[in-house]
């Protein structure tokens, strides 16, 4: 977790701001994740995070910064001194976000695509992968979220549940770099969620390289190797999960965790 | 002073209803066909986000939406021949005033569908690392094509009333004929009243296929 060194940096991002005409949503932020870390970022809604996060696989294009993953780097704003790093476009971006996996709130599923199907998609749409070969790799995928059995189900005849685990499937079909999760766990009924957190776990456990948005503190607690706390747009504290989340420092950390003490409390299961 | 039906007489003009039917129907296909080409590419056009482009074809959408069709097939068959300065034969100037006022309709539909689809799947599709074309091909024009089909065989039905009004320039579908078999017969009440039953023969099947086909998408 302390620097091993440039190379051990996944994702660096340097003075990134993201504005929406007037509206700043992302004002300075920087970060370094470094491989097979777990970054949990925090804050209150409408603090930017999701917009932070849509900004590392291009989803946004960011005003300013500097963005790197793996061994790519894009100047933001100005026009960059560098030519190989002005903002991808067309096939080249499509390219950029191949090796990031992102799993949304509304698990956005396809509706008219099987479970199998789903995971297959990237792999055959995206990498061209045979039909057979991707088959394979979804049926482990999905053997490995729990979902061997569901494999010919369409999302509407799955709980959301299942459906966030598909959609988690779906993202490691493409061997990511880097996995983006946005609240994945928030439009799930509570008891759906445990099984959810579970494959989050699992995916950190094998070294997983993860940007985590959520509001389930344990989880921070537990499985976070680093945690970021946002308040409008910006980076107000972060460091070692124990230490933010038990002890923050920050006035505005403390008032944001004052409403989860009692799940930051409660003993490591 | 009861009135004498006779229906024989229909009868005995089946050649020239067949072929007015005929035209009817030739008309309905080819407008339709050539405004669901128009609608696909302008549609697909106006999801470029460049004014340039999208402009002038609100311009033309709203103009053929917003303008009676009957003026519309009045003005190819007479104003557009002085414009281009050249004789537009009829069957053209009215069946290029059809298609054109279809492929206004089919624009809105088609860009209707596309826009209708969740902004979720745009940026699942996206996440992935799909390219614009791999995500349309794959991922928003199935689920857009499916929605689009109601609209657009509605649309159809209506196209295929439409063409009645080719009467006015004197191309010789079914209505133009019915009136050709009144002046020969004097007998309107059941030429009419025949041209009416016919289209409805065409219609109402059509129109029970869309309600079900709607019905089928609405799932
Ligand atoms: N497309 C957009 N257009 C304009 N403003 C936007 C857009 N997306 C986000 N914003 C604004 O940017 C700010 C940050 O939004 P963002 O969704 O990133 O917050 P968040 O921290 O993810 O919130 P939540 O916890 O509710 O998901 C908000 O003020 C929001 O209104
Ligand atoms: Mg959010």
């Amino acid at each position: 977790m302390t620097s091993n060194g440039a190379a051990d940096v996944m994702v660096r991002v340097e003075g990134l701001r993201k504005s929406y005409g007037t509206v700043e949503a992302v004002r300075g932020v920087s970060l370094d994740v470094h491989r097979g870390q777990v970054v949990v970022v925090i804050g209150p809604s409408g603090c930017g995070k999701s917009t932070f996060l849509r900004c590392i696989n291009l989803l946004e294009t960011p005003s300013a910064g500097t963005l790197r993953v793996g061994d790519r780097t894009i100047d933001f704003g100005t026009p960059p001194a560098d030519k190989g790093h002005a903002m991808p476009r067309g096939r080249d971006l499509a390219r950029f976000r191949a090796r990031i996996g992102m799993v949304f709130q509304q698990f956005d599923l396809f509706p008219h695509m099987t479970a199998l199907g789903n995971v297959m998609s990237g792999p055959v749409i995206v990498k061209k992968v045979r039909e057979a070969e991707a088959e394979t790799i979804a049926r482990n995928l999905l053997a490995k979220v729990g979902l061997a059995n569901f494999t010919a189900r369409f999302p509407r005849e799955l709980s959301g549940g299942q459906q966030q685990r598909v959609a988690i499937a779906r993202a490691m079909a493409m061997e990511p770099e880097l996995m983006l999760f946005d609240e994945v766990t928030s439009a799930l009924d509570p008891e759906l969620v445990g099984e959810v957190l579970d494959v989050m776990k699992e995916l950190a456990l094998e070294g997983t390289t993860m940007i985590v948005v959520t509001h389930e503190m344990a989880f921070a607690r537990d499985v976070a190797d680093h945690v970021v706390v946002m308040d409008q747009g910006q980076v107000v504290e972060q460091g070692v999960a124990a230490e933010v989340l038990l002890q923050p420092k920050n006035a505005r950390t403390v008032s944001f965790l004052s409403r989860f003490h009692s799940t930051i409390g409660e003993r490591k299961a | 002073m009861a009135y004498k039906w006779d229906f024989g007489l229909i009868f005995s003009y089946a050649n020239f209803w067949a072929k007015g039917l005929g035209i009817t129907l030739a008309y309905s296909v080819g407008t339709v066909l050539g405004g669901l080409i128009i609608g696909v590419i302008c549609g697909m056009l106006l999801l470029y986000k460049r004014k340039w482009l999208t402009l002038p074809i609100h311009f033309y959408v709203e103009l053929f939406r917003c303008t009676p069709l009957l003026v519309q097939i009045v003005w190819f068959y007479y104003a557009l021949p002085i414009v281009l300065s050249v004789e537009l034969p009829a069957w053209l100037a009215a069946g290029l005033g059809l298609t054109l006022y279809m492929g206004a309709f089919a624009t809105e539909i088609f860009r209707g569908g596309i826009i209708s689809i969740d902004k979720g799947q745009w940026q699942a599709a996206r996440a992935l690392g799909m390219t614009n074309g791999e995500m349309m091909r794959n991922i928003i024009l199935p689920q857009a094509i499916k929605r689009m089909v109601p609209p657009f065989v509605n649309q159809s039905i209506i196209q295929l009333k439409n063409t009645s009004l080719l009467y006015v320039v004197a191309v010789p579908d079914l209505m133009y004929t019915g009136s050709i078999v009144v002046s020969d017969t004097f007998r309107p009440l059941e030429v009419y009243t025949s041209v009416a039953a016919m289209y409805f023969a065409i219609l109402y099947p059509l129109t029970l296929w869309a309600k079900r086909m709607e019905a089928k998408v609405d799932q």
